[in-house]
């Protein structure tokens, strides 16, 4: 049947409606707050943005899988821990050494769940939830329960400063949605990727590796976890060990509102971007509207609930 | 008076016509068998009768009285049941419980079991069908939970029953048992539409035959007015010289040979040797252990013994991804669940197989990608809008060939073909089986399973029979005899 032949209105909404949703939101703010489109604040909304950014794109890869990583918001906590432990200046280990530890706490902690999700066959639910619980309490004990301040300042220009005028948080940001883009687009373990997500026993039968592509995803999550826990700690200048607390609610809210269908299989990087910065915007404009924080979060659960809703609408209706 | 009258029926899905004034008629106590391709508009004009779909245009009649059937709900209040390809039971429930799903017999708030399982006792004895309704639905076989399917359409005071292809998935056993049932429920002066590809099927059981073609209503015959030639040629609307173009091909040497596999209760020291250029068909009950000994040889599960010697030399394949670096290739018995990513385009899913040789390091080359995408779409016909359609927009038989392509372009030695034209139309159905001539013609070999005992005994240069997991017997091209197969199929039962 030739339905994909002629334009569509409601096609094209389905598609493309969360940029228009993006587009309408930001009109919206400019018109109630002329600081809003300025420069200025347009850099300082998306170094709020970069590490529910990384989170985000990091979710995309487990949620193209079909799965979903509940650790991230931990795992930005234990890393960010770990690299502040490292960083400071009394250890006189290099700013770029105490990055790495931070990574790799993440990194590692991502494998775990990895492992535990495809070679030991325990539900993504239940072993990221699990995860969230270890990793937590790992950064608690690591620092008992206290701030760790007094990091180098090499570190701290990790989330602190600024290349030019574009502060370097953005620049990673930046630079892991390139490196993702061409992972999941250009190269065949994107396209595994998809697969695995949208029918395992298929890609199976097709020779790929389906467990190592889903351990893999989670192995992405983590380490992007790990550098947004890493920029955390450097922009809030001391290891903190609640930070990072219910960071994998705003994830998984860019991913799905971006139109990654948690099912797996179906889903968009471009998708996520506009996700995570409809996000940031609101947080920002809001946040400038002086709108109480209990009412945005009622605003975002309402976003989140709308635009899933909008794409099931559509899904049922082709 | 007629059960059932369909009138001029309209249907459009956007701005797409898919029924063009198709007419229906449905006699009391008859069964009436609804053909054409896939694609023919069968399923919607079944959809618009059960009030799945709402018609655009067009009258509907039961018993002779004008009615609307805007929901599934006011169907099952008509008297209209439909007993789906795909069932849609809920496993985890008791065949009572779900014969009685969303009308519960209760006592006051509570659900009254007793008369619950009583009452489907007496149901399921009134079909002479032997299963415990205390069961749960998701422990039984295919065939027993189409029954269940029957029997509510029964207990439903169903006067219409619709099947869609119920024997797609059964063994020849439980064909007979759904045929006598459906003789008694004709004997009852039920109507009965039914819907499948079998040939042979439509003119044993059927009285009246409806064609439809691109959704047209093409004519009506009494069966035995009408001869199977005439009839394809009506389906496809042209004239098919041959439905099996099997073609000779020179047989080389040993291919495959495989040596006493076993594995569990699946399958018990079977052996056999496929040659070059020789198409081997494996036929059996459903349940004889073909597709599991396919599973094995392919990687998917591992078998508790046996050896596979492949093009000469001894080879241990553990994972698919080791079968199909030898040149085996595997196209599964059922291609949604285990074939075809849906959700991905059609050229993703013809490369899903072959990303390695188009890739250098990570990286895809995306123009021979490309390249390759549309010459398989070309040389296999697929009917697509483009490689970035998504598959599960395709008609069976494209979506088979996509599969096809898949592996063609692996250019395998050997190809497992488990059911390679279930459910998928005759055109397209033709257009495979020359595939297959062409493809062993180059000295590959093909191991084709199928259930289809005609499309065996057409395509097959041998046949290996198995019966409960062994070996019942081998046929020679020349000896294929319809009850000497099946005779073999049962020596191990």
């Amino acid at each position: 049947m030739n339905r994909h032949n002629k334009i569509d209105i409601r096609g094209f909404i389905a598609k493309y409606g969360v940029i228009l949703g993006l587009i309408i939101i930001i009109i919206f703010f400019t018109v109630m707050k002329a600081k809003f489109l300025t420069l200025e604040n347009m850099l300082n909304m998306l170094r709020q943005t970069s590490i529910n950014g990384l989170l985000a794109i990091g979710m995309t890869f487990v949620v193209l899988t079909g799965g979903i990583d509940l650790s991230v918001g931990s795992i930005v906590g234990a890393s960010g821990m770990f690299a502040a432990l490292a960083a400071r200046s009394e250890t006189g280990i290099p700013w770029f050494a105490a990055v790495l530890i931070g990574l790799l706490v993440g990194l590692l902690l991502g494998t775990v769940n990895g492992i535990v999700i495809s070679y030991l066959r325990v539900p993504a639910f239940i072993a990221t939830l699990g995860m969230l619980s270890i990793a937590r309490g790992v950064t608690f004990m690591a620092s008992n329960a206290k701030p760790v301040p007094g990091l180098s300042r090499g570190f701290l220009k990790v989330g602190g400063g600024s290349l030019g005028i574009i502060p370097i948080p953005i620049l990673i940001l930046t630079a892991a949605l390139i490196v993702s883009y061409i992972l999941l687009y250009k190269t065949r373990y994107g396209r595994y990727v998809f697969a695995t997500g949208g029918n395992p026993t298929s890609a199976r039968v097709s020779g790929i590796s389906v467990k190592k592509i889903t351990c893999s995803v989670y192995m992405v999550s983590g380490l992007l976890a790990g550098l947004a826990g890493v920029i955390l700690t450097s922009r809030v200048t001391s290891g903190l060990a609640q930070s990072g607390d219910g960071y994998e609610v705003d994830a998984i809210a860019a991913a799905v509102i971006g139109g990654n269908s948690l099912s797996g299989g179906r889903g968009r990087l471009w998708g996520t971007i506009i996700g995570f910065l409809i996000m940031g915007v609101m947080n920002n404009g809001l946040d400038m509207m002086a709108v109480s924080s209990y009412w945005q979060l009622v605003i975002k659960g309402i976003i989140i609930i709308g635009a899933v809703m909008l794409d099931s609408l559509n899904e049922t209706k082709s | 008076m007629n059960l059932l009258e369909m009138k001029a029926i309209e249907k459009s899905f956007n701005t797409v016509k898919v029924l063009h004034g198709v007419d229906f008629t449905l006699r009391r106590g008859t069964v009436h068998a609804l053909m054409g391709e896939n694609g023919a508009g069968k399923s919607t004009l079944m959809n618009v009768l059960a009030g799945i779909h709402k018609c655009d245009g067009g009258t509907l009649e039961i018993l002779g009285k004008t009615v609307a059937i805007p929901t599934p709900k006011r169907a099952q209040e008509l008297g209209v049941a439909m007993i789906h390809q795909e069932l849609s039971p809920i496993p985890e429930m008791t065949v009572a419980e779900n014969i009685y799903l969303g009308r519960e017999p209760k006592k006051g708030l509570f659900l009254d079991y007793a008369a619950m399982y009583q009452n489907t006792v007496e149901l399921l004895a009134s079909l002479k069908v032997d299963i415990n309704p205390r069961t749960k639905v998701g422990n039984l076989k295919v065939a027993d939970q189409q029954l269940i399917e029957i029997a509510k359409a029964i207990s439903l005071n169903a006067e219409i029953i619709v099947m869609d292809e119920p024997t797609s998935a059964i063994t020849n056993k439980e064909v007979e048992n759904l045929f006598a049932i459906i003789h008694d429920l004709k004997q009852q002066g039920k109507g009965i539409i039914y819907i499948s590809h079998k040939m042979d099927e439509i003119f044993r059981i059927s009285d009246d035959i409806t064609v439809l073609r691109d959704g047209v209503y093409v004519n009506t015959w009494q069966t035995g007015k009408i001869d199977n030639n005439t009839l394809i040629k009506n389906m496809v609307g042209r004239e098919l010289t041959e439905i099996y173009p099997k073609t000779e091909v020179s047989i080389a040497g040993t291919l495959l040979e495989i040596k006493n596999f076993t594995r569990g209760e699946h399958f018990q020291d079977v052996s056999f040797t496929v040659r070059s250029g020789e198409i081997f068909g494996i036929a059996g009950l459903v349940g004889a252990g073909r597709t599991e000994l396919m599973h094995a040889l392919f990687g998917l599960d591992k078998p508790d013994a046996g050896e596979i010697i492949f093009d000469g030399e001894l080879i241990e394949v553990k994972r698919p991804q080791q079968a199909i670096a030898k040149g085996i290739a595997y196209v599964t018995e059922d291609r949604k669940q285990e074939g075809l990513v849906l959700e991905m385009g059609v050229g993703a899913n013809i490369t899903l197989a072959s990303m390695r040789q188009l890739s250098s390091g990570l990286f895809i080359k995306k123009d021979r990608e490309k390249k390759v995408i549309k010459e398989e779409i070309k040389a296999l016909r697929i009917k697509t809008n483009g490689s970035k359609q998504v598959v599960k927009s395709l008609s069976g038989g494209n979506q088979q060939k996509v599969v096809l392509a898949k592996w063609l372009i692996k250019d395998p030695k050997l190809l497992i073909l488990d059911e390679p034209t279930r459910g998928i139309d005759v055109g397209a159905k033709s257009e495979i089986y020359k595939l297959m001539c062409s493809y062993v013609a180059q000295g590959n070999a093909i191991i084709m399973i199928s259930s289809e005992m005609q499309e065996v005994m057409g395509m097959a240069d041998r046949i290996l029979v198995l019966s409960n997991g062994r070996v019942g017997g081998e046929l020679k091209r020349g000896e294929f005899v319809q009850e000497e197969i099946m005779k073999m199929a049962v020596t191990h039962i």
